[in-house]
């Protein structure tokens, strides 16, 4: 039997009278797809309708989306950072200012040839002084010392096998012994420090973005309480026909996950403009430190989630206060 | 149709607005349905809708037990029977088809069908020219014409009308008699709660009068 028939036939089952099915299943399935379809598009014309209202309910979702987005975006940033320094893994070796230059050439030859070093640079005393000059902006100030306070650095660039543990210590204890050494530096431990740091700023940050959650569902909440009120009489008037909850509700979802979607997007758009306006600076102030480092925003997956996550705050903004207060709308 | 067995309801607040009905109403039967305001039109008809539940006893419309109707079931029941009230609960912010159109709409009827259905109901009582109108720019007549239109829309078996002449002149109320007459030769059902005694008299059809939370006369087909 086919599944018309059983329908068919569980509606010639019904009770006679008063109730009978009036209508196939297919053309309610159809009325039923049509339905969402025409909610959807009119709970975002109504709420396009009163735009200085619906502007403030998108910039008030999109500011508590942006404010967890921005630091997970920075966070995400300073880890990118952590681990370029990481891999890199360099010991800084600052060399003693009496080090003969002869000296100091010759040890660089010694490191080139070291198994567990990767490449050497050497930057001399003049070279420091200039990028210092170029980048800190204190160029006149610079020009009236008599002498360059700068030591030459060695940057010493650890093999992959070398860059960790044992055999990365034993490379510092050497370095710091030789003689021509005033002070050699291991990046590392910083970036270790740092790791933990970003390891608690990411679970306050995660800690922050519940709580804007709970805040943007209690203003879609709200939100959608005060449409529910204002739309008390057409509610009254559509449960006295013989509309289901499911039907009464599905405009109010709609407007709901329209609240979280929009702000989502301004969300978006907001962290754009930030990240643009901080980008240019950002850029210079890694070139300071001789890296080519740049802001990443979200990408397009990471942008989708969001805004979709947004769309599901609002929606289940909604169907809180959908379901706390339609349910108290009774036709009197 | 309509069948009570001994029902009572008493609000929460103590005041016992029916007590001890029992009557009957038969399929096809126009039914007046008098009494001063208090007596328990407005609390029977209520308990038609589902929109309040007797405190004892049973209503039985169209052959079901309305207590075992829960849910879903009740959005369902509803689609059933066309209501038409005294202040016609229109929506104003929508067009004459639109506020027409609502019960298919609600009960999942396809827009052609819709567009057909909401005509044929708009031409019965006369409103035809009107439909892209928003009811506020209407006479009260016709609003409340546009009212029974939407209950009629869905051809529901059983229509309640709940002082549909209430703010109306003699001569509207006369025409909206005349309107549940006709529907009334097609078969359907009617209920319609009124004080205006006049005008019962005129249409010389049963008359059940309450009083006091309890049926005077009327109660059964004669």
């Amino acid at each position: 039997m086919t599944r018309a028939a059983r329908a068919n036939q569980r509606s010639h089952s019904r009770p006679q009278g008063a109730v009978q099915s009036k209508t196939h299943w297919r053309d309610r399935l159809a009325a039923w797809q049509a339905h969402h379809s025409t909610c959807a598009i009119e709970s975002l014309l109504r709420l396009l309708r009163t735009p200085l209202q619906s502007l403030l309910t998108w910039l008030v979702v999109a500011i508590a989306t942006a404010l967890p987005a921005t630091l997970f975006v920075a966070l995400d940033n300073v880890r990118s950072l952590g681990y370029q320094w990481q891999d890199s893994s360099q010991i800084s070796v600052f060399l003693k200012r009496d080090a003969a230059a002869d000296a100091v050439g010759q040890w660089q030859r010694q490191l080139g040839n070291h198994t567990g070093v990767a490449e050497v640079t050497l930057i001399n005393p003049e070279q420091a002084l200039e990028e210092f000059r170029q980048h800190s902006g204190l160029g006149d100030v610079l020009d009236d010392l008599e002498e360059n306070p700068l030591p030459a650095v060695l940057l010493v660039q650890p093999t992959l096998s070398a860059s960790q543990g044992e055999p990365l210590q034993a490379l510092l204890q050497q370095l710091q012994a030789n003689p021509l050494t005033d002070d050699a530096r291991l990046d590392m431990l910083w970036v270790q420090r740092l790791e933990q740091l970003i390891e608690l700023a990411s679970r306050i940050v995660f800690f922050l973005a519940l709580l804007l959650v709970l805040g943007l569902l209690l203003v879609i909440g709200n939100t959608i309480r005060l449409t529910i009120e204002s739309r008390r009489e057409e509610i009254l008037v559509v449960k006295l026909v013989g509309g289901t909850d499911a039907y009464v509700r599905r405009p109010f979802l709609y407007t709901g996950l329209w609240y979280g979607l929009g702000g989502g997007l301004a969300a978006l758009l907001l962290l754009a403009t930030g990240l643009h306006w901080l980008s240019d600076p950002v850029a210079s102030l890694a070139s300071l430190y001789q890296s080519d480092f740049r802001l990443r925003g979200l990408d397009i997956i990471s942008s989708a989630q969001l805004v979709l996550l947004a769309g599901l705050v609002g929606l289940a903004g909604a169907w809180l206060a959908v379901g706390r207060h339609l349910s108290a709308i009774k036709p009197r | 149709m309509i069948r009570f067995h001994g029902v009572s309801k008493r609000y929460d607040t103590g005041q016992e607005a029916l007590s001890r009905v029992d009557f009957h109403i038969e399929r096809g039967e126009m039914v007046f349905l008098t009494g001063h305001s208090g007596a328990g039109k407005s609390t029977l008809m209520k308990l038609i809708m589902l929109m309040e539940r007797p405190t004892s006893g049973q209503v039985i419309v169209g052959g079901r037990n309305t207590e075992r109707i829960r849910g879903n079931g009740i959005a369902h029941y509803r689609r059933d029977i066309g209501v038409v009230f005294q202040n016609h609960q229109l929506l104003f912010d929508r067009s004459v088809f639109d506020n027409v159109a609502l019960p298919l709409q609600v009960a999942g009827f396809q827009t052609a069908d819709i567009g057909r259905r909401v005509r044929a109901a708009l031409d019965k009582v006369g409103l035809l020219h009107k439909e892209k109108l928003k009811p506020i720019t209407l006479s009260g007549g016709e609003q409340q014409r546009v009212g029974i239109a939407r209950a009629v829309v869905n051809k529901p078996a059983l229509v309640l009308a709940d002082e549909p002449t209430g703010n109306l002149d003699p001569d509207l109320s006369a025409e909206i008699m005349t309107l549940f007459r006709q529907f009334n030769e097609l078969g359907m059902t009617l209920m319609i709660a009124t004080h205006d005694i006049e005008l019962t008299q005129r249409m010389n059809k049963r008359v059940m009068s309450l009083e006091h939370g309890r049926v005077l006369a009327g109660g059964n087909p004669s």
